[in-house]
């Protein structure tokens, strides 16, 4: 079982590195909605011994629907209601994004191994997998101008998140599931997506051109 | 206390049914009054509340009566705002300010970091609709910016929130979340995990709060937001944010990491003061000047509670004279925005003579906020100023002057020019005529705020102290 879910914790990484690297939105959902599927496994293959099992299901069935499913689809909904364009338009370039989260990934290895887990029967690579990704995911919401990217962003952070919260499902099952509030955000920024449209205040998605408010 | 907490959601679920645009903003004031109540009696008899998840205590004390106050102010100001503008649909914004209210004194009430976390994720999904009142294209971008900044904020308050949880999963640990509990098991908490919860925890909620760097939303949002709404969220949510971190503070205190966390608080809080100086100076839209007179508060909030002790009185004596000033400011400005139609410096002169009240308020409100004498606000700063150098952070107490003096300055050439002159000439929007309607709400607050300046309550006085000592800090 453990070794199995250390392939799923480097398959998460991988698809962080993906995604940054990734210059087409649609490749970039997909992506995404791989890394939920890939992440309610996680919940089956951490389980304790003693296991609840109706609780480590729902969750994994949760996750699969919401992470897997359900946002990816909105999310290319809101893309043909919206008609974006493919391009991502990176503010930070695809290289040096590469580069900054390589960095990232290496700095998370590094700081959690500094860190004792209390929970030590946990595996050794959660906590460094989780903070890989929320730095992916913050690098994305930071580097991206196009909303659509930004969302992707904001999911793959919120991906890191529920990794971490894993570690504390034996003891406080329903911190984990209030992370699943998180994904409610996700939903509202589809909506406010489809309102740029259905305004036509933009021509295109380009949060770039949401440049009225400065100082 | 459930009332606190459920009739305004009751009055919100009604108030979505409800088909009267025209009846829907006296549910608002409806929830406000039966909120003012129900907070009255819980200040008389706190009760017992829910163990271990919500109670009140004094720091909840200060906060509900600053957000109850504050509320009930706006509510009543909104009952004729309401009416001028009945040409936009009502349903989402009344709605929505009654849920935050519900979500508000969940925050004050919360006892469990689990609980708070939510309430104010609930906050920032409410709030980012209410932004988008006036449905243009400059709404909707400061509402974007809104809820992506904070969003981002609030992912990352429950990555720490889980730090704390870890921290506390050790042999010999609570397993918990409780505050109580977490307080009560101190040093068992795991340390490390605790000094990298406080860091998420300080970004996340320091999101929320508005402090510097990460206070990018707020002049959009509190620049594009309907007045009453700035008045809500820089009185009402930025003290929700302040008592989120307070409680983080307490925790992280009994683990023995409190002099880290306080001095991260006193660095974030100098440099709020120090960049809203930085931006208030030059600015040319008022609504934004008052954004960042809102980061400036904050700084200070940051500061009192970083030093601890009086400061820390002193902080949470600030934080309802800011909710109430904040409250001044911001309605008399948008009755000058819906009056002029322009936020430009440069084109509205004359507030004095064209809204005969609400001009008035704005120039007692600016000096009651730069912190001049009679005002609350000038013995609130003057407490965390005394905690400060009694302490031994003298260069901190310097600085705090420096920037204060150089706000004053700065907000003060730009008021002088909004509400001096001849608005002859300046444009103007019919039918938006100054009435008690709007004046008297915001008048009630100023009162209020100068009320505190010349006579504290030695209960009050003790409430603050309580809170301070709640908290942490020194002694």
């Amino acid at each position: 079982m453990t070794a199995f879910a250390q392939t799923v914790f480097i398959l998460v990484v991988m698809i962080d590195f993906f995604v940054l690297a990734s210059s087409r939105l649609k490749a970039a959902i997909g992506a995404v909605a791989a890394q939920g599927a890939l992440l309610a496994l996680l919940p089956i293959l951490l389980a304790p011994q003693e296991l609840h099992v109706a609780h480590v299901l729902a969750l994994s069935l949760g996750a699969l629907l919401v992470k897997g499913i359900g946002i990816p689809y909105l999310l290319r909904w809101a893309m043909r209601e919206a008609s974006v364009s493919r391009e991502v338009e990176p503010v930070v370039g695809y290289v040096p994004s590469l580069v900054l989260g390589g960095l990232g990934v290496m700095l998370a290895f590094a700081f959690s191994a500094t860190l004792p887990l209390p929970t030590p029967e946990k595996h050794p690579y959660l906590v460094a997998t989780s903070l890989s990704t929320v730095w992916t995911g913050l690098l994305l919401v930071v580097s991206r101008q196009k909303a659509v990217s930004q969302v992707l962003g904001f999911l793959v952070l919120e991906n890191g998140v529920f990794v971490f919260g894993l570690l504390l499902s034996d003891f406080m099952p329903w911190m984990v599931e209030a992370g699943v509030l998180l994904d409610l955000f996700a939903a509202v920024f589809v909506m406010g997506i489809v309102i740029f449209h259905i305004h036509r205040t933009f021509s295109s998605l380009d949060t770039g051109k949401l440049s009225a408010l400065r100082d | 206390m459930l009332l606190v907490v459920l009739s305004p959601l009751l009055l919100a679920a009604l108030a979505f049914a409800l088909p009267s645009r025209r009846a829907r903003p006296l549910l608002l004031l409806a929830g406000a009054i039966g909120h003012a109540a129900g907070v009255a009696w819980l200040w008389a008899e706190p009760g017992q509340g829910i163990e271990g998840w919500l109670s009140l205590d004094a720091p909840g004390k200060v906060v509900l009566a600053t957000v109850s106050a504050l509320f009930l102010a706006s509510a009543a100001y909104a009952q004729r705002y309401l009416r001028l503008r009945e040409d936009r649909e009502n349903r989402i914004f009344v709605g929505g300010l009654l849920v935050l209210l519900s979500a508000l004194s969940v925050v004050a009430l919360a006892q469990h970091l689990g609980i708070l976390w939510v309430a104010i994720e609930v906050t920032t999904l409410t709030t980012a609709p209410l932004i988008y009142f006036d449905r243009d294209a400059r709404s909707l971008e400061a509402a974007w910016k809104y809820l992506l900044v904070c969003s981002l904020g609030v992912a990352l308050a429950l990555l720490g929130t889980f730090f704390l949880a870890l921290s506390s999963a050790g042999p010999g640990g609570p397993h918990s979340l409780s505050v109580r509990e977490l307080v009560a098991a101190g040093p068992a908490l795991s340390r490390p995990w605790v000094r990298a919860a406080f860091v998420f925890l300080l970004v996340g909620y320091g999101t929320k709060m508005g402090l510097a760097p990460l206070h990018s939303w707020k002049p959009d949002a509190y620049g594009e937001a309907p007045g009453l709404l700035g008045a809500i969220l820089s009185g009402g949510v930025t003290s929700a944010a302040f008592l989120a971190l307070a409680r983080v503070l307490q925790v992280c205190g009994a683990a023995g990491e409190g002099e880290f966390a306080r001095q991260a608080l006193l660095a974030m809080g100098l440099l709020s003061m120090a960049l809203a100086g930085v931006f208030i100076v030059g600015q040319r839209d008022y609504k934004r000047m008052l954004a960042y007179s809102s980061v400036e508060h904050m700084g200070i909030l940051a500061v009192g509670l970083g030093v601890g002790g009086a400061a820390g009185a002193g902080a949470f004596f600030h934080a309802l004279n800011n909710g109430l000033v904040k409250g001044v400011l911001f309605l008399a400005a948008g009755s000058i925005h819906r009056s002029y139609g322009t936020k430009q410096v440069d084109e509205v002169r004359g507030a004095l003579r064209r809204l005969p009240l609400s001009g008035p308020l704005f120039l007692a409100g600016f000096f009651a906020v730069t912190g001049a004498p009679p005002f609350g606000p000038f013995f609130s700063e003057l407490t965390i100023l005394q905690g400060a150098f009694a302490t031994g952070h003298a260069l901190t107490g310097c600085l705090f002057l420096a920037f204060t003096a150089v706000i004053f300055v700065g907000m003060g050439a730009i008021v002088l020019g909004v509400v001096q002159g001849d608005p002859a000439g300046c444009p103007e929007r019919p039918g938006q005529e100054d009435g008690w309607g709007n004046a008297a709400p915001t008048l009630a607050l100023l009162v209020a705020s100068l009320a505190l300046g010349l006579y504290l309550p030695p209960s009050l006085r003790d409430l603050f102290a309580a809170a301070s000592a709640t908290v942490g800090g020194r002694p």
